[in-house]
């Protein structure tokens, strides 16, 4: 098994999708000649050539809808928005044409397309280049949402999003694309629902996605080593369908929960699991659970104010610590 | 242009060049983070429109690349570089950052991040000044890439329609981050994209200071007399990469070359010397002045300022609810 980078991850996959099947295409801002500005096409204009990778004018509604609109016939279109940030104005086409599609035919249209986008808050990129928008895709009937916390997972779900016929949002994090990483050396397809454990524990069930699972496991880290607690890491990589049986498992088996997401609440991931808890065990439960998130403010561009808005490693511990009396 | 105005001119655009380098440096040195978008090469397009326009009357609104703009507008350098350093002095108190300068006392109302956002703003802005009455013009500088976003022509249809007060620079130096023109737009000369809607247009040189000038009059009279919408389209080039992150591998140095022989600020001060107006040694002087207020005031100002404060992490979410009482809970009567 190999260790690279995410961005290489998502490269592998788009390779070997595109080589294997010509109706796979790709297209974005600045993702051909340029390479993609996380390099996740790096190459492939060379090897595929214009009619298939796409360096798309910006006009993020349109060539969105135009991904979709080629997807009615077959086509395998992987739609990158360069920022989440961008996606409000691809939601219009993402939300009432491919996520519609299929039911409002009764069948008989479908749009197997991959929106890939890179969301979440990086370093002082300000109000309008932070978003973290899960909570936004993860209420829409017909779209699926994963989101990869590794880069096994950032190769494995992409090969599975592009076979599948629903169509999938990908949310990827800005600051993880350089992460290191093993993926197989054969192919392999990552499953579009479910959870993976990430760490298993006794004690407490810590739930992340995303950046957060490297949150969770570092809080799992220092809970154990220092307060001789043992944290369960679940990573909620499907945020649509959310694993239901995988968070019943888990808290049947810790019976004390932390839900950590880099998105504000109120609504979200958090609330969601929550919901997902009372209606599947909450008798289970031994204290109410909590969650760690973001402050409800638009990203502030000073860094002292930014790193106030955001939680961390820290913030899981602390949440931790006084489920069980200890802060 | 008058003599003397060139001259104030020629001061005013070397101190946004300056000012533009200085935040180059301080980028390089962490001082400033996330996104910084640098303006030099174009100074003549904001300069030659605003001395055309009326600075801090007319409203003006613009993407990311926003710092020369509000400075001309009226902004205080030193707050804008305050901003930058993220300080509670900052002209958004380092809430806002580069890509987001604000200063409406002096009607520039801000840099935005989304490509074509302001579009539309523009024209809102264009429809308040219509409903008071006002003389004042709504002025929207963006780049040619953001011309393909479906809210610009949305915006020059409803600019159209209403004859509402605003004017449309389009600065375009041929490049979107790394994809020219010829590469995301089915035409280049984005002035002719705007006959569709029966809005007048005009294309010129954006490096010559005084071509712009005369261009802009024009543009500016059409819409202050209250004919509706004008567009112009100045070409024109950007030093440095889109961001910087870029290393500009997309086109050549020759082509960077090409352009720069015609700098705006070199070719306005050759002009004033060959005209008799001034010597190299009074540029230089300029140059030097220049440099020293922005060490000794601008980034002194920066840097010595307070940062905010995070218990007020949460201010200017809302309206504060002390006035806002009646509505919140509902007793107005
Ligand atoms: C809606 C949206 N899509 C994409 C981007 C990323 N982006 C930022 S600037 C830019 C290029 C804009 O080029 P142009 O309008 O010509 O302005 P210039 O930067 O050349 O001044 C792009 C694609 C963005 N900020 N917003
Ligand atoms: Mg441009």
């Amino acid at each position: 098994m190999a260790q690279i980078m995410l961005w290489e991850a998502i490269q592998r996959a788009h390779d070997e999708e595109m080589s294997r099947d010509p109706m796979v295409i790709c297209m974005g801002e600045d993702i051909g000649v340029a390479g993609g500005t996380y390099k996740a096409t790096k190459g492939l204009y060379e090897k595929y050539g214009p009619l298939r990778v796409m360096d798309t004018p910006i006009s993020e509604g349109g060539f969105t809808g135009l991904g979709i609109g080629a997807s009615f016939l077959g086509v395998r279109p992987i739609i990158e928005i360069m920022s989440v940030n961008f996606a409000w104005l691809a939601m219009d086409q993402m939300f009432n044409s491919a996520a519609k599609i299929r039911y409002m035919s009764g069948g008989q249209l479908t749009a197997p397309c991959v929106f890939r986008s890179a969301g979440g808050a990086a370093h002082q990129l300000g109000a309008q280049h932070s978003a973290r928008m899960e909570k936004v895709f993860m209420g829409i009937a017909g779209l699926r949402v994963v989101t990869p916390s590794n880069p096994r997972q950032a190769y494995g779900l992409l090969k599975s999003a592009i076979r599948c016929d629903d169509p999938v949002f990908i949310n990827e994090h800005e600051l993880m694309y350089n992460m290191k990483g093993e993926v197989p050396d054969g192919e392999y397809f990552h499953p579009l629902e479910g959870s993976d454990v990430a760490r298993a524990g006794t004690d407490v069930t810590l739930f992340g996605y995303n950046i957060s699972v490297h949150w969770c496991l570092k809080a799992a880290e220092i809970l154990d080593k220092q307060y001789g607690i043992s944290a369960e890491v679940v990573d909620l990589y499907s945020l649509s369908p959310l694993d239901r049986d995988g968070i019943r498992k888990s808290v049947s088996k810790t019976h004390r929960v932390v839900i950590a997401e880099e998105d504000e609440a109120p609504v979200g991931v958090g609330a969601e699991v929550i919901a997902t808890i009372n209606e599947e065990c909450f008798f289970e439960l031994d204290a109410a659970p909590v969650r760690v998130h973001s402050a409800l403010v638009p990203q502030p561009y000073n860094h002292t104010l930014e790193k106030a808005a955001i939680p961390d490693h820290e913030d899981v511990v602390k949440a931790v610590l006084k489920l069980f009396g200890k802060a | 242009m008058k003599i003397d105005d060139k001259k104030r001119v020629l001061r005013e655009m070397v101190l946004h060049r300056r000012f533009e380098e200085r935040c180059y440096q301080a980028y390089i040195e962490r001082k400033i983070g996330g996104f910084l978008h640098l303006y030099p090469g174009q100074e003549a397009c904001c300069n030659g429109v605003m001395e055309a326009a009326r600075p801090g009357h007319d409203y003006v609104i613009t993407g990311y690349r926003d710092h020369v703009h509000a400075i001309k507008c009226g902004a205080d350098p030193k707050e804008v570089m305050a901003e930058l350093y993220g300080k509670e002095t900052g002209s958004s108190k380092g809430r806002g950052g580069s890509m987001h300068i604000f200063d409406a006392a002096h009607h520039f109302m801000g840099g935005y991040a989304l490509v074509g956002g302001p579009f539309p703003l523009a024209a809102g802005i264009a429809k308040a000044i219509q409903l008071k009455g006002g003389d004042e013009i709504a002025i929207c500088f963006l780049g040619d890439a953001a011309n393909n976003q479906g809210v610009f022509h949305e915006t020059l249809n409803m600019a159209a329609l209403w004859k509402l007060p605003v004017l449309f620079v389009c600065e375009n130096n041929l490049y979107g981050i790394g994809t020219s023109i010829e590469r995301s737009t089915a035409v280049v000369h984005q002035h002719k994209r705007v006959a569709a809607y029966n809005i007048p247009a005009d294309e010129c040189d954006g490096q010559d200071i005084d071509i712009v000038y005369e261009h802009a009059r024009k543009a500016v009279d059409h819409v202050r007399a209250g004919n509706g919408p004008f567009f112009l389209e100045l070409m024109t080039y950007r030093y440095r990469g889109h961001s910087m992150s870029d290393s500009r591998g997309y086109r050549s140095r020759e082509e960077e070359e090409v352009w720069k022989q015609r700098d705006p600020i070199l070719m306005l001060r050759d002009r004033l010397i060959t005209a008799g107006a001034m010597t190299m040694a009074d540029y230089e002087t300029i140059e030097k002045e220049t440099d020293a207020y922005i060490e000794n005031e601008v980034t002194k100002f920066a840097e010595e300022s307070p940062e905010p404060r995070v218990e007020d992490l949460e201010k200017y979410v809302l309206a504060d609810r002390e006035s806002q009482q009646p509505w919140l809970t509902g007793k107005a009567a």
